[in-house]
């Protein structure tokens, strides 16, 4: 694992002398299907400091996806620890939020009851979250929108009540999972400057899976880029530009060489052929 | 921030998409209706094999008090078998869901048990259980249980792995998975299952008094034919034909107030909208 850039210690990065929140030390996962040995994950260890935001980005397979469901406890590792705040996950982590490329809301509630899914569940009272969770939709956009259904609104929308959900509980780490992945370009350079915004206020430990270089830099303190199957992290950047970001952010010789870094990167793996 | 359009909802679609929905099948009918009336009454087929339309109302007005008791009972015979389908149907679809050893110990059974042809087993139920309700009630559930058992599966198995993942990171168990999840997820299915369900449970009691009765509309069917009296035969079947509307129409409404949320959003999709 290389350090690229030297990590800028400034009041901008409080998080930096955080301790460890979630530690994930040598990690593996091996899928055993018709008697074949897949290796998804090879031997990944990685660390995030509590309201760090690190995102991972990698190609398609590589096993990203696999390490976020191992950190939420939803899939066992097969070797290897993940533990979050000195605990060894060994059942799903729940004191986290959750969001997928597939919003999964539920069809048959209202958007307001899709925000209070994350209470019923867990079995608080509802009365306590209502307004909190009107304010979360107010904040992404959605007032007017509380009683409409999910088939009524478009991918974004309904990518933004996911958001919604996966806050509602005050959660201490957020996982997301591609999440922008289906949705059109505009919508999700929207949706990169909401999360932002959202990550600002109360600056949440967040692991961020993505596939866009671009994303990934942009939202980020840390990006870890990993390897085709079996994923392995092959280098982390610290990104070191000031927030908020604004989208011109992109067209900064900074940006540009963490963004070439990444692309370098991708074809040494032989990802990328300009020829 | 903007948010992106919404997608109209169906209640807000011109007059006109709905009303062609019901003016079309019943113009056809009318037509086909016209049609028999015009050949029976121009004197081309024998009034013994079919009588003309006119008639066969003016029989079933003369006849209403005989078909209304009639009716009752075949009413009560697939009323009973269907619930009874229902009943063990639904809990049975659930179970094989949940239980790998149900499932490959009923599955097989179950199948074999839908190819028996049931007209044929029953006169067994009549020997089994005598001539009256309770055999047909038997043969109406055997005949109507297996698409309720068969869509119970299917619907419960339709849910997202994303949404059961969320679930699991809320916190929730396997019955919140069933209850916030799969079983309402499932429930479009179901009601699939029921309609299919309701027409053969119709089948299944007239089966039951072809094979042996001494009251209901099959057992008139059988009497009324041996007397060459074919108006009242068509009487029968057009009272069983309007008990069968009836009973379908019923399910339907259930539907529509049960699944909302999924009725609307396939109208949206059959008239050209959704996303």
């Amino acid at each position: 694992m290389t350090y690229v850039a030297a990590r800028a210690v400034s009041g901008e990065h409080a998080a930096a002398q955080a301790p460890d929140f979630v530690r994930i030390t040598n990690v593996e996962k091996i899928y055993k299907t018709r008697g074949r040995a897949l290796k998804a994950v090879d031997r990944i260890s990685l660390d995030l400091r509590e309201g760090e935001f690190v995102s991972i980005v990698g190609p398609s397979g590589c096993g990203k996806s696999t390490l976020m469901m191992m950190v939420a406890g939803l899939v066992p590792v097969s070797s290897g620890e993940i533990s979050i705040k000195g605990e060894t996950v060994r059942k799903p982590y729940t004191d986290a939020g959750v969001i997928f490329q597939r919003d999964a809301l539920l069809e048959w509630r209202t958007v307001l009851n899709n925000v209070l899914l994350q209470i019923d569940v867990r079995g608080l009272a509802r009365s306590k979250y209502e307004a909190a969770a009107r304010a979360l939709l107010a904040r992404v956009g959605l007032t007017g929108f509380e009683n409409s259904y999910p088939w009524e609104l478009s991918g974004g929308m309904r990518q933004r009540v996911a958001l919604c959900r996966g806050l509602i509980h005050d959660p201490k780490l957020l996982l997301m999972d591609e999440p922008f992945g289906a949705l059109d370009a505009l919508t999700r350079e929207q949706m990169n400057l909401d999360l932002q915004r959202i990550w600002l206020e109360n600056r949440k430990t967040m692991l961020f899976i993505t596939h866009s270089i671009w994303e990934a830099i942009f939202l980020a303190d840390r990006v870890a880029v990993m390897s085709p199957r079996p994923g392995r992290i092959a280098t982390m950047i610290d990104i070191d530009l000031p927030r908020p970001r604004r989208i011109s952010v992109r067209e900064s010789n900074q940006f540009g060489s963490y963004a070439t870094l990444i692309r370098e990167q991708f074809q040494a793996f032989g990802l990328l052929n300009e020829d | 921030m903007p948010a992106d359009s919404a997608v109209p909802r169906a209640d807000r679609l011109p007059w006109t998409a709905h009303v062609t929905t019901y003016l079309y099948p019943t113009l056809v009918t009318l037509v086909l209706f016209a049609a028999w009336e015009a050949v029976t009454r121009a004197g081309m087929v024998s009034s013994l094999i079919l009588p003309s339309l006119s008639s066969i109302l003016q029989t079933a007005v003369v006849k209403f008090p005989l078909l209304m008791q009639m009716s009752a009972i075949t009413a009560t015979e697939f009323l009973l078998g269907f619930g009874l389908s229902v009943a063990v149907g639904l809990p049975l679809g659930a179970l094989i869901v949940y239980s790998r050893p149900l499932e490959t110990a009923f599955y097989p059974i179950l199948v074999a048990f839908q190819i028996v042809p049931k007209a044929a087993v029953a006169p067994i139920f009549i020997v089994w259980l005598g001539t009256g309700l309770s055999s047909k009630v038997l043969i109406a559930f055997a005949i109507a249980f297996f698409p309720v058992v068969i869509d119970t599966v299917v619907g419960l198995r339709s849910a997202q792995p994303e949404t059961i993942h969320l679930l699991h990171s809320m916190g929730g168990n396997q019955f919140q998975v069933f209850w916030y999840v799969r079983f309402p997820n499932a429930l479009p299915a179901i009601f699939g299952g029921l309609k299919v369900a309701s027409t053969l449970a119709v089948v299944g009691a007239i089966v039951g008094e072809f094979v042996s009765a001494e009251k209901g509309l099959g057992y008139l069917v059988l009497v009324a034919n041996g007397e060459l009296d074919t108006r009242l035969v068509f009487a029968c079947v057009l009272m069983l034909t309007l008990l069968g509307i009836i009973f379908y129409f019923i399910i339907e409404i259930i539907e529509k107030i049960v699944v909302r949320w999924h009725v609307s959003a396939r109208q949206l999709e059959a008239l050209g909208g959704g996303s």
